[in-house]
């Protein structure tokens, strides 16, 4: 375990330094939250059964914010450090591979944890942020949702060859998946047919589970979904380890 | 007792063959060398050594390890600095110092080898901002971090500015002196001669020879010149009486008199002939054949061509 407080430390500071990343994760939710709520404040609507547009925003963000965790700045990150070469001076230490895909994923995994607790806390203060769920299968969702988008993200990062190309594909997903999934935009104002496109897309699994157990739902009214992102998580893993490579 | 042993070391890509059958060991305490031209396969068996890549044929052990199987236990006891890598674009030099000294069981002062690697005043610069040179050391000092045994340097002066050579060199030849182990490649014919004990001439996957380098040159069998000029008439035919001449040629026009000898007491018993003799000269220099002729002598080329 030598060496993996100090890497992850280290790639913390790395991350915060990044103002890409940094913005998309931390602030842009933020931001967002504030404008459309500006725009359509947060008073109970029939269309959300009851809740705001605030509220029924800030589950659909924290989906985003996952996504883009897991496809745009891991497979990012993970490719460019393969392609600079930093990966392959990290080999010549005696750091266990492992551990240096941990701190990578344990700074990565933090980052969108604090992404989610900012918008929280802006929401409370600035909207009055409702939340009538269990705080415990919350977080049951948000780690499987965060886990099972990582190992796409690493899947990503194995298939693609350059960081270049790494970030294309991962816009090209990226994109498409926070609009038609809900994320993004509320699906209530989503036109039947969208909605349909939808169901083949990851994200849209993690936004259903995330808004319903937010508002109170049992985790074993999600069993589709977290089965889905369960899957999503094996056979992402089982594919990352064969298509890891280090240069 | 030998820190390295290689027998019959392959390894391609593809159809490419990178090291064809290499053999070699390195003693204890030495500065062993390989020298050769681009892609004569140094990195490839650099690195196999290291344990970073693995070799397709051939035993290797380092320390006692097998690379492939104890690769751990090997990285902790050697210091590597690799021809290609880098470290991440906004880490400072200092923190990666200190990152790198978290992965050690034994780690050196890390601010003491900034120091002497004339890094102290970058310890707050990222890495994306240092120059080719400036980066190059600071892999060296990574290399050091861990006090190793045995430290593997692969083109460890490529990018470098003359003075800052020479004072990696005096850096090599420290890290020797405190006993430990150094493994390095190079294309520089002069680094190889100035610095290794030992140096192993590799071409084309091949080790063609393998010597310190003074006996390299020796087994050429090529004679050292001593240059000089004179004023007027020059007659050679004294200059044969003197021991260890074997040829003189003088161009009447410009005055221009090369002495060919073989002995390592020549050239103080030609410049006593000449002084006692009177002979007025100019110019005077003496030229060695180096590793250089030694490479050409074995593969017909120029070492960059
Ligand atoms: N990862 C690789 N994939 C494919 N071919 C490679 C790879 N690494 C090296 N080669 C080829 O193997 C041969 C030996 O390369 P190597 O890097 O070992 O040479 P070198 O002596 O270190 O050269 P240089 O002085 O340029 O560093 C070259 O022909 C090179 O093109
Ligand atoms: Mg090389």
């Amino acid at each position: 375990m030598r060496g993996l407080w100090k890497l992850s430390q280290t790639e913390f500071k790395l991350f915060l330094r990044e103002p890409a990343a940094a913005f998309f994760i931390l602030a842009f939710p933020v931001l967002i939250l504030l404008l459309f709520g500006s725009i359509y404040g947060n008073d109970p609507s029939d269309l959300f059964n009851g809740y705001g547009s605030v509220d029924i925003s800030v589950p659909s963000y924290t989906a985003m914010i996952i996504a883009t965790s897991g496809l745009l700045s891991l497979p990012i990150m993970l490719t460019t450090y393969r392609e600079q070469g930093v990966l392959r001076r990290l080999r010549a230490t005696p750091i266990r591979p492992q551990l240096i895909l941990t701190a990578q994923v344990g700074v990565i995994f933090l980052m969108t944890l604090i992404g989610m607790i900012l918008m929280v806390i802006v929401g409370k203060l600035v909207y009055d942020l409702r939340f009538s769920g269990s705080l415990l299968n919350v977080l049951v969702i948000f780690i499987l949702g965060s886990f099972s988008f990582f190992t796409l993200g690493f899947v990503l990062a194995g298939i693609v060859t350059t960081a270049r190309m790494a970030q294309i594909v991962a816009m090209v997903l990226f994109y498409p998946m926070i609009f038609l999934s809900g994320a993004a935009i509320p699906r209530e104002i989503l036109p039947e047919n969208i909605l349909n496109i939808s169901k083949i897309l990851p994200l849209t699994y993690l936004v259903t589970a995330l808004r319903g157990v937010w508002f109170g739902a049992d985790l074993n009214e999600y069993l589709t979904e977290i089965g889905i992102m369960l899957a999503m998580l094996i056979v992402g893993l089982v594919v990352s380890v064969y298509t890891f490579r280090w240069e | 007792m030998n820190v390295i042993e290689v027998s019959h070391l392959h390894k391609r890509y593809g159809n490419k063959v990178a090291v064809a059958d290499i053999s070699f060991a390195v003693a204890d305490g030495e500065i062993f060398g390989m020298v050769g031209p681009n892609g004569a396969g140094k990195t490839t068996t650099i690195e196999c050594v290291e344990g970073l890549r693995p070799p397709d044929k051939g035993q290797i052990r380092v320390l006692g390890l097998d690379p492939q199987k104890d690769g751990y236990a090997l990285r902790e006891q050697i210091g590597v600095q690799l021809q290609e890598s880098a470290l991440p674009e906004r880490l400072k030099v200092g923190e990666a110092m200190e990152l790198f000294a978290a992965f050690y069981k034994q780690k050196a002062d890390w601010r003491a080898l900034l120091e002497r690697l004339g890094l102290t005043e970058k310890v707050n610069t990222p890495f994306a901002k240092l120059s080719g040179g400036q980066k190059q050391r600071l892999f060296i000092a990574l290399a050091l971090i861990n006090m190793p045994k045995l430290v593997f340097l692969d083109e460890l002066t490529t990018g470098l500015d003359p003075q800052s050579r020479r004072n990696t060199w005096d850096l090599v030849r420290e890290i020797r002196e405190q006993g430990r182990t150094v493994f390095l490649t190079t294309h520089y014919m002069e680094e190889a001669e100035q610095l290794c004990d030992r140096v192993a001439i590799v071409d084309q996957g091949r080790i063609v020879a393998l010597d310190a380098p003074e006996n390299l040159v020796r087994s050429l069998g090529v004679e050292q010149r001593v240059v000089f000029r004179v004023n007027g008439r020059f007659d050679p035919t004294p200059f044969y009486n003197i021991p260890g001449v074997t040829r003189v040629e003088a161009t009447n026009g410009d005055g221009k008199v090369v002495v060919y000898g073989r002995d390592n007491e020549f050239l103080t018993h030609l410049l006593q002939a000449m002084i006692s003799q009177g002979i007025q000269y100019q110019e005077l220099h003496t030229e060695k054949p180096s590793l250089e002729d030694v490479f050409l002598n074995l593969t017909g080329r120029q070492i960059r061509n």
